[in-house]
């Protein structure tokens, strides 16, 4: 009955809104969107995030925006996928770059080529690093924006590099420099490592950084093939291994991705691989002068982009479609970019936005801010395929396996690649 | 009398391996304790003159919704509890006095989920779930552990030591079969309701798996899901904050915990589970 | 009358026991059912939809190396954990119904790992484990032993997930044993004594023998946990390194909820049930013979 009443009322509502024409109904409609995002670095993430869409509320009161933190990246797609699937869907979310051709073959996701309209908005697809792109554009059309984005940076203790006889102004530019500035870096007593590259949670990334060094991508443009049994791949991993159990300048057996920054502001390990998005909080904490500086280079410098991508769901109406996109252009436009990168250390997205003052002065203040942006120059796409979770385990599984040293780095690749090529051989 | 010397050097060897281990068995909370109150820069390094802080404790109220996460685990952990304690009521009753055909079989597969638990099924429970609608809701973390084999084993060894005469008696008055339940059974047997409700309570407090994969959002989320995403080791792991936050977490619990020592112990005895 | 009987009282049994009963066919017995016609499908996207594919998950099961290293990994987790805990929570119960000085205090710290949840101390395990900086690793260092790789080292991961795991469950079982062990008669064993039994004696002839009961119902509840004890990997190891410390749940909710693969998921969780069937038979039979429940 209740229900009933309520039904007859809201018809009521819609019948005089419609009547007193468009103008009225447009204002009077409230798109609603719910937006899922990860982090996967570095602190109150969160904050930052819910500041930038209560900004984007206040400039758009006819669009409510819920922003639900979903944990890690791959929790993040679990809980949209779920939530599309249980009729409590969001319109759009932050998801990791590289989930790009799972949502595609979940049907989950809509391309921005089939949402922009205005010259306007054509052009915006254009304003970000191509670099960055990457990882959203597949089968010729965008279908993710970048937005905290990152690279890999070698941080890096300039205490301990000038009290190592090293030219603390000079970090190691390739692999042999690296080697013999990991030995004076590494105490003999242990406690002090020359360096750490973490071997955890995401160590088909770091080893992305490895390969394209050694002038070699792991898998094609299309999601359908990985370059795992390479040699230049096999000889990336033995290097890596070799950092440990050969040259000695890291320990042995697996680094934590969640524990190495601890240990580099401990100072137990002199330099490492890390994520940019750390850069902020090492700022913060840090009680020693450090530097940052791009990767070194074996045959040319090199890394993976990494991070979340914006994607917009296919499960939508046109105007909660328009809403996302312009939530999407909001949270990606020059002066919020400049914003979130300064907050958090990803990457600016867009050249436009170091010409913003606050990027601008920020850059000046602090160099280190743009060593991941330069080095976009040098950037790969991060791994992603078809079957993504599991290719990218294969690869973790044998990266690991190769620097436990239960199996050869060949053994380990070799056989990642042939299992590898199972999963994907339906897709080409 | 070397005998006796024996047994006393011996008693104190064992005295203090005793107390080792109980220092070994709380090293954790003690920890957690010391990096909680403590600036981060003394999280890994140990100075008795670190000063004392409660600023974490701030920052994790601030950077999650704590306070929503303790209302859900309540609300999960009390709708839980009662639902068990009358459907495992009501199935013991019938398993203790009544008899029926296919009481046995039934009692067998009752006993069947002590082994097949619910996390067990995770997959195929999640896609019930999913069908029914209730992904995302505290019901949906709940539902699956509502009837409970342990529960209802307990209970029916507890109904069973209750003399009959009682329940005569209780006929001759006029009582029918739910009355005689609530009147003589239930009262005679609070001892198993305390033992069983506090391993309940402890259990659910604390599961992590199925809330995990049920709840996407923060009205549904329990304590131990907010606490997993927050102390997540890929931000890189803040122990300062992980122990404030674990601290808060736990704190009802252990609070009631100690206050209430004694009857745990005792009613784990009267409850028969020995 | 023993018991009711007649057809009024049949009926009212079977109603009494249908609340539980609905909730177990729901939650229990039919996804026990259903997980097995879903492991005969493969798994289906919205470009590829499920198709009957008999028993081809099986197969890649046989096939599958991280599932004979995860279920390797799992026996020797249940190895590991279900006789150390049981004796040193035996060991535990024992201790303080002596007469122990700050008995309580004792008590209490044994307990406490039972009201702590799994996944919050696991990031304190974590700080324990870490190398060079962790507390395992201070302290070792001060007695001149080199840094270890607890959790990144196969040869000590699962060792290292073993032991917290008897952290979390012997003061549990703990509490079993210490009400079994009060309720015993004393003298019995004050009998015993002034014979001239030693202590051990005592406990080898007497004491264990009549905590059987104790025992098994306590070694079904260490079974159980060997199965689903796994939080502690989600903050700690993730399975790695290269799943030396993966075990069968884990993996199953690996396959389930990151590579969304429900059928193969399935199939993994038949083994589990079966795996489990096995045991249960195994300890139902013991049981029969050991304790007559009345």
């Amino acid at each position: 009955m209740l229900k009933h009443l309520s039904k007859t009322f809201k018809r009521t509502v819609l019948a005089t809104a419609m009547v007193l024409g468009p103008v009225t109904l447009a204002s009077a409609q409230q798109v609603e969107l719910t937006m899922y995002y990860p982090v996967a670095v570095g602190g109150a993430l969160t904050k930052i995030v819910d500041g930038l869409v209560d900004g984007f509320s206040k400039e758009n009161p006819g669009i409510k925006v819920n922003a639900i933190y979903a944990g890690n990246y791959n929790d993040a797609r679990i809980k949209a996928l779920a939530a599309l699937k249980s009729g409590k869907p969001a319109q759009l979310s932050v998801m990791f770059s590289i989930d790009i051709y799972e949502l595609i073959e979940q049907g989950a996701i809509v391309a921005f080529d089939d949402i922009v309209e205005t010259d306007d908005e054509k052009a915006w697809l254009k304003k970000f690093y191509p670099a960055l792109m990457e990882n959203g554009i597949t089968q010729n059309k965008t279908w993710g924006i970048p937005f905290q984005r990152s690279t890999i940076v070698m941080y890096y203790n300039k205490d301990a590099f000038r009290a190592a006889g090293l030219d603390a102004e000079k970090p190691p530019a390739t692999w042999d420099e690296l080697v013999s500035a990991g030995k004076k870096l590494t105490k003999a007593d242990g406690s002090q490592w020359g360096m750490m590259i973490p071997s955890t949670g995401y160590p088909y990334w770091m080893f992305g950084a490895l390969t394209k060094q050694n002038g070699q991508t792991l898998m094609n443009g299309s999601g359908n093939k990985t370059f795992f049994d390479k040699p230049a791949t096999i000889e990336a991993l033995q290097f890596w291994k070799d950092l440990g159990s050969k040259e000695g300048v890291m320990p042995k057996g697996t680094i934590e991705w969640g524990t190495l920054r601890q240990n580099f502001l401990d100072q137990k390990t002199a330099i490492m691989w890390h994520s940019t998005g750390n850069l902020t909080k090492v700022k913060s904490s840090a009680k020693f002068d450090f530097g940052v500086a791009m990767l070194p280079a074996k045959k040319s410098r090199g890394t993976p982009t990494g991070g979340g991508n914006f994607y917009i769901f296919d499960k939508t109406t046109p105007a909660e479609r328009k809403a996302a996109l312009k939530l999407i252009r909001y949270m990606t436009s020059p002066e919020r970019t400049a914003e979130w990168s300064i907050k958090t250390g990803y990457i600016g997205t867009r050249p436009d936005a170091y010409e913003t003052d606050a990027l601008k002065k920020y850059v000046v203040e602090f160099p280190p801010a743009a060593v991941a942006r330069d080095q976009l120059e040098f950037a790969t796409a991060e791994l992603s395929t078809y079957q993504t979770g599991r290719v990218r385990k294969l690869l973790d599984d044998a990266i690991q396996a190769a620097l436990t040293g239960s199996k050869s780095p060949e053994e380990a690749l070799t056989s990642a690649q042939k299992q590898a090529d199972r999963l994907l051989k339906k897709y080409r | 009398m070397s005998m006796a010397r024996q047994t006393t050097l011996f008693n104190r060897i064992e005295i203090a391996a005793a107390w080792a281990l109980a220092f070994l068995w709380v090293m954790p909370l003690l920890y957690a304790l010391w990096a909680g109150f403590h600036a981060p820069e003394y999280a890994t390094r140990f100075d008795l003159f670190a000063p004392l802080t409660l600023e974490n404790f701030a920052t994790v109220w601030e950077q999650a919704p704590f306070g929503r996460y303790f209302f859900n685990t309540f609300i999960l952990v009390t709708s839980i509890l009662v639902m068990q304690f009358i459907l495992c009521t009501l199935a013991a009753y019938a398993f203790a006095r009544y008899e029926f055909r296919g009481r046995e079989v039934a009692f067998a597969l009752v006993l069947l989920q002590l082994m097949i638990m619910p996390e067990v099924l995770i997959v195929e429970n999640y896609s019930t779930m999913s069908k029914l609608g209730l992904v995302d809701t505290i019901a949906a973390i709940g539902l699956p552990y509502m009837a409970s084999a342990f529960g209802i084993f307990l209970l029916r060894q507890t109904f069973k030591t209750i003399p009959k005469e009682l329940e005569e008696a209780a006929r001759l008055e006029g009582c029918g079969p739910m009355m005689i339940l609530w009147k003589v059974y239930v009262p005679l047997a609070r001892p198993t309701y305390l033992a069983y409700g506090l391993v309940s309570i402890s259990y659910h407090w604390n599961n992590f798996l199925w809330p995990l994969i049920i709840t996407n959002s923060v009205e549904t989320r329990p304590l131990t899901v907010g606490l997993a995403i927050f102390g997540a080791p890929e931000s890189g792991v803040d122990w300062s904050i992980i122990s404030a936050a674990t601290l808060l977490a736990v704190a009802p619990l252990l609070v009631a915990f100690i206050l209430f020592q004694r009857q745990f112990v005792q009613s784990f005895m009267h409850a028969g589970i020995k | 009358m023993s018991e009711h009987k007649g057809s009024m009282n049949r009926v009212y049994g079977w109603l009494l026991l249908l609340p539980a009963m609905v909730f177990l066919t729901a939650f229990t017995y039919y996804p026990m059912v259903s997980t097995f016609f879903v492991s005969l499908f493969s798994d289906g996207t919205a470009t590829r939809p499920s198709v009957f594919v008999g028993l081809e998950n099986y197969q890649f099961l046989l096939e599958d190396d991280i599932f004979w290293k995860v279920l390797v990994n799992n026996l020797w987790y249940a190895a590991g954990t279900i006789p150390t805990s049981i004796a040193i929570a035996l060991m535990m119960a024992i201790w303080v119904n002596n007469r122990l000085p700050a008995r309580g205090l004792v008590r209490m710290a044994y307990f406490t790992p039972t009201v702590l949840p799994m996944i919050a101390v696991a990031n304190i395990w974590l700080f324990f484990y870490t190398p060079e900086i962790g507390l395992f690793d201070q302290i070792g260092s001060v007695f001149g032993f080199p840094s270890q790789n607890w959790l990144g080292d196969p040869e000590l991961v699962l060792g290292s997930i073993i032991v917290m795991t008897v952290w979390k469950e012997a003061g549990f079982f703990m509490i079993f044993y210490l009400a079994a062990l009060q309720s015993l008669s004393p003298e019995l064993e004050e009998a015993a004594h002034l014979e001239g039994a030693s202590r051990w004696y005592i406990f080898r002839r007497i004491t264990f023998p009549l905590l059987m009961p104790t025992t098994l119902f306590v070694t079904i509840n260490a079974v159980i946990n060997s199965v689903k004890m796994v939080d502690h990997l989600f903050i700690l190891t993730k399975g790695g390194p290269d799943n030396a410390s993966s075990l069968l749940l884990y993996y199953i909710f690996e396959v389930a909820f990151s590579f969304l693969d429900e059928a193969y998921a399935s199939a993994l969780t038949v083994v589990l049930l079966v795996v489990l069937a096995i045991v249960a038979v195994g300890q139902f039979t013991l049981m029969d013979k050991r304790i007559h429940y009345r």
